[in-house]
């Protein structure tokens, strides 16, 4: 494994490059089908509704799989993430139109640990709402 | 209604294996808006250590949460799914999944609780390749929310 950021290179408090991700209909239709986690409540908004949600929501995984991207584009090797998790404070309202909703990435080193690994602590926005916390990955520097 | 906790600990047999594919991994990354060449790319995953594709890091909720939903929809436990929310999510690596694993997935309950009416289920997965070596360990938080909220 070989990430491409020298952990000797990194002080606890470096902050990593933010990321935007848009998110629409037809962007959690997609994520459905190549994960398999097909419950309405990612599609029919009728069904969403009835169970008390305001709207269509992202998979919880969708957008913790967005927000690792925040590490493994700066690391180089998503290989090198050893630790990663979250927990799934609000949901992501996905309306139907054509700009959906926007989640917003930010990291930042943490901590310094044993053996070249370092722990980064994300944040998760959207419509002004942190929608993931204890947001944590560790991963492995070169 | 309280979980019996007399399913706390409880470990359920090894699934049949999941063999990951190349093209399930692209498919994945492409929906996720992922373009890192090593999840699409033989020669840049291998320039990065690795023998083949990798899947990127969440990949493997797919094949521990199909685990997972063995024990959940266990009528024993008697949880009822139709509320059920994810609540935490946790991976620990020993080393990436990466295309043509087969991997199978031991499921056990560690922990139920009951909180405001609510049931709160933790289940660990850990997930081994074809030769029994260990390559993540995924920790899925679930609540069940109390039915007295629809009141």
């Amino acid at each position: 494994m070989s990430a491409k950021i020298a952990f000797d290179e990194v002080e606890v408090g470096t902050e990593l490059p933010a990321k935007s991700f848009p998110v629409t209909r037809a962007t959690l239709v997609r994520y459905a089908g190549a994960s398999g986690d097909f419950n309405p409540i990612h599609w029919n908004e009728k069904f969403a509704r009835e169970v008390g949600l305001p709207d269509v929501i992202a998979h919880g995984m969708f957008t913790m799989a967005e927000a690792i991207q925040v590490v493994t584009d700066w690391s180089g090797d998503p290989g090198a993430v050893v630790e990663y998790g979250v927990r799934f404070t609000k949901p992501v309202v996905v309306p139907n139109d054509e700009t959906g909703a926007l989640i917003e990435v930010s990291g930042k080193v943490a901590a310094k640990l044993d053996d070249n690994r370092v722990r980064v602590d994300l944040t998760a926005m959207s419509a002004g709402q942190k929608v993931l916390g204890m947001s944590r990955a560790v991963v492995r520097l070169a | 209604m309280a979980l019996d906790q007399s399913f706390v600990g409880r470990t359920y047999p090894p699934t049949a294996p999941y063999e990951v594919g190349r093209e399930k991994i692209r498919e994945f990354a492409e929906a996720v808006g992922d373009l890192n060449p090593a999840y699409t790319d033989t020669e840049a995953a291998k320039a990065l250590g690795h023998p083949d594709v990798i899947a990127p890091p969440t990949f493997v909720f797919a094949i521990t949460f199909r685990a997972a939903s063995a024990v959940i929809e266990d009528p024993q436990l008697g949880l009822d799914y139709s509320r059920v929310v994810h609540g935490d999510q946790k991976f620990a690596y020993t080393r990436p999944v990466r295309a043509g694993d087969r991997l199978t997935v031991v499921s056990t309950i560690e922990a139920i609780k009951s909180l405001a009416g609510n049931d709160i289920l933790d289940v660990r997965g850990e997930v081994h390749d074809e030769a029994g070596e260990h390559v993540v360990t995924a920790w899925t938080k679930l609540v069940a929310r109390a039915a007295a909220e629809e009141a």
